[in-house]
């Protein structure tokens, strides 16, 4: 057991190391020029050496270097109240209750729009295109736009933002959900129609356990963009708190440290509900006995 | 024969399967008739339009023309009557369900209530000699207990009439044997109406009172073998002439399909 554990982790953490030392020479690459022009203004000519090592800790460096990151979010999770304002818990936090409610707004919506996909044909045919153009749409460009609607109408807080998460996570749960309930094998229906079960008999005993996987996998996407739905949903609104927030007050004072342990923070987020969904995906599939094959 | 004890009757039925490349004479001019308590054997080689011809009867595939009744009405509305227990080539068990929630799936659909799903649940696996598994997964079970697990769940709806395609064709010798008796006796016992696909010239010869042979391209009806076998058997009477006599007959029926097949 325990050696299986260590041979799965193995390429995890040389993928991660690779990753990390790339870091630290795109840092030095990108920040060195900085370093020349300083230098220049100066009227100093201090070695290669020096001019690397200074690299590493630039005030506002083009890409910030891996420990830079890493000391900020400790400062700012470790070393913050949570309820400060400066806590990247608290953006995260925010965040992470928006995309929430929208990750569950999209499953519940995406789900409902495949049972009448696969039930109604009519239906079907008017609803696949508008719901194929709604994700053609770039996001960056409604998102303000539903934002500004909403508010109009009164609805602030966390729901606009968990409408944009929502906008985005439906689609891959629809598609999924289409193919899970189109997925029984034709001697499990044959068998359905023997017994002449009805079509909601039909969709409640069987369409809906096979459909269990599928879905499963489809909301693993669906969480992922969520989280990218709420942040991106925060960019336009001027929102204070949120690590969309967080994202637009570093680039407004130019505070490139922060922008990246912002967004180190948000795909941490984002892989561990990737994770969460897995475990519980697994789970499911366990207790339907479909893991065994 | 008055009309109440005839169970299926079929007249002139053909079925064609429109394919991309031309159509398959899967059933070509079938007549057939099967009457309450008759044991029937569907044999001939792979193709032959068997389990089609089950299926026509099942109302899971619609001839393309000819007649066919079942218990006097048109296959259709036997289906929605819940005429009958189908148990098909493979299980087909839901993974996801135990073997008694397996067993208890047509029951649940037919809406029966808790305690007579329980006894007729129990009942059944004990039946196929499978009690005491009801709390495993279908993945836990040999592939020929699965198969017991679905003819148990067939028969858990207790039909009158019993379309069986193929059941012990993947078992081994044993175990078909012994599934093989216990199927005789229970139908000595209950006169059901059984038809039962098989590829096996004994299976077919020990289990039946009558016998029809198939042949292939066009799927047709080659012979139909009434036995003289006592209804009272069991499997020592494989040794007997009769049977031996018997199987020859289907034998030779099969050979008279095949060499038609080479002729044409
Ligand atoms: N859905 C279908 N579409 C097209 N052709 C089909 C279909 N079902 C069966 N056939 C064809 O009809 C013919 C009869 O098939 P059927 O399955 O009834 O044979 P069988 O006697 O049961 O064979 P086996 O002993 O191998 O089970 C075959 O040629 C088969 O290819
Ligand atoms: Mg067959």
């Amino acid at each position: 057991m325990v050696s299986r554990h260590v041979n799965a982790a193995i390429p995890v953490i040389v993928v991660t190391l690779a990753i990390v030392v790339l870091w630290y020479v795109g840092a030095a690459l990108l920040n060195l020029s900085w370093e020349k022009s300083v230098a220049e203004r100066n009227g100093t000519a201090p070695s290669t050496i020096e001019m690397l090592r200074n690299t590493m800790h630039q005030e506002r460096p083009v890409l910030p270097a891996p420990h830079q990151v890493v000391s900020e979010i400790i400062d700012t999770t470790i070393h913050k109240k949570i309820t400060s304002k400066r806590s990247l818990i608290y953006h995260a936090g925010i965040t992470l209750s928006s995309s929430m409610l929208g990750f569950l707004m999209g499953t519940l919506l995406g789900i409902v729009l495949a049972v009448i996909i696969v039930y109604n044909d009519a239906l079907n045919k008017s609803l696949l295109p508008w719901i194929i153009a709604s994700q053609t749409i770039p996001i960056l460009a409604i998102a303000p736009m539903i934002i500004v609607v909403l508010n109009a109408v009164g609805i602030q807080g966390l729901l606009p933002k968990a409408f944009i998460s929502m906008y985005l996570s439906f689609f891959p749960v629809a598609v999924g959900m289409v193919k899970g309930l189109n997925s029984p094998s034709s001697s499990h229906l044959d068998l359905m129609r023997t017994y002449s079960a009805s079509s909601w008999q039909t969709f409640l005993k069987l369409r809906l356990p096979t459909s269990l996987p599928f879905l499963f996998t489809s909301m693993k996407v669906a969480v992922a963009i969520s989280v990218v739905g709420a942040i991106v949903a925060e960019l336009p609104t001027g929102a204070v708190a949120g690590l969309g927030a967080r994202l637009l007050a570093g680039s407004y004072y130019g505070q490139t440290v922060q922008i990246w342990s912002a967004l180190v923070v948000a795909s941490v987020l984002a892989a561990l509900l990737v994770v969460i969904v897995g475990w519980l995906g697994d789970f499911v599939n366990r207790r339907m006995g479909l893991a065994h094959g | 024969m008055n009309d109440a004890s005839r169970v299926i009757e079929v007249n002139g039925l053909s079925l064609i399967f429109p394919t991309s490349d031309g159509d398959v004479h899967a059933l070509q001019d079938i007549d057939l008739t099967i009457n309450q308590g008759d044991f029937v054997s569907f044999i001939g080689p792979s193709g032959c339009g068997k389990t089609t011809l089950l299926r026509v009867i099942a109302d899971l595939e619609q001839a393309t023309s000819g007649s066919i009744e079942v218990n006097g009405m048109t296959p259709e509305e036997a289906r929605l009557a819940r005429a009958y227990g189908y148990v098909f080539q493979a299980a087909s068990l839901y993974p996801w369900r135990t073997i008694a929630s397996n067993v208890a799936l047509p029951l649940e659909i037919m809406g029966l209530k808790g305690d007579e799903i329980r006894s007729r649940v129990e009942h059944n696996l004990a039946l196929v000699d499978l009690a005491g598994f009801g709390r495993k997964y279908p993945w836990q079970l040999s592939g020929g207990m699965q198969q017991r697990a679905s003819i148990a769940r067939a028969l858990a709806v207790e039909p009158d009439l019993l379309l069986m395609d193929e059941p012990f064709g993947a078992l081994d010798e044993i175990v078909r044997d012994h599934l093989n008796e216990q199927l005789l006796k229970l139908w000595a016992k209950t006169n059901k109406t059984v038809v039962f696909v098989t590829h096996s010239i004994p299976e077919a010869v020990f289990l039946s009172n009558k016998i029809v042979v198939m042949s292939p391209r066009p799927g047709r009806i080659q012979e139909v073998i009434e036995s003289d076998l006592p209804a009272e058997r069991d499997l020592s009477i494989r040794e007997t002439q009769a049977f031996l006599h018997l199987a020859n007959r289907v034998r030779d029926g099969l050979r008279a399909g095949h060499s038609y097949d080479e002729v044409s």
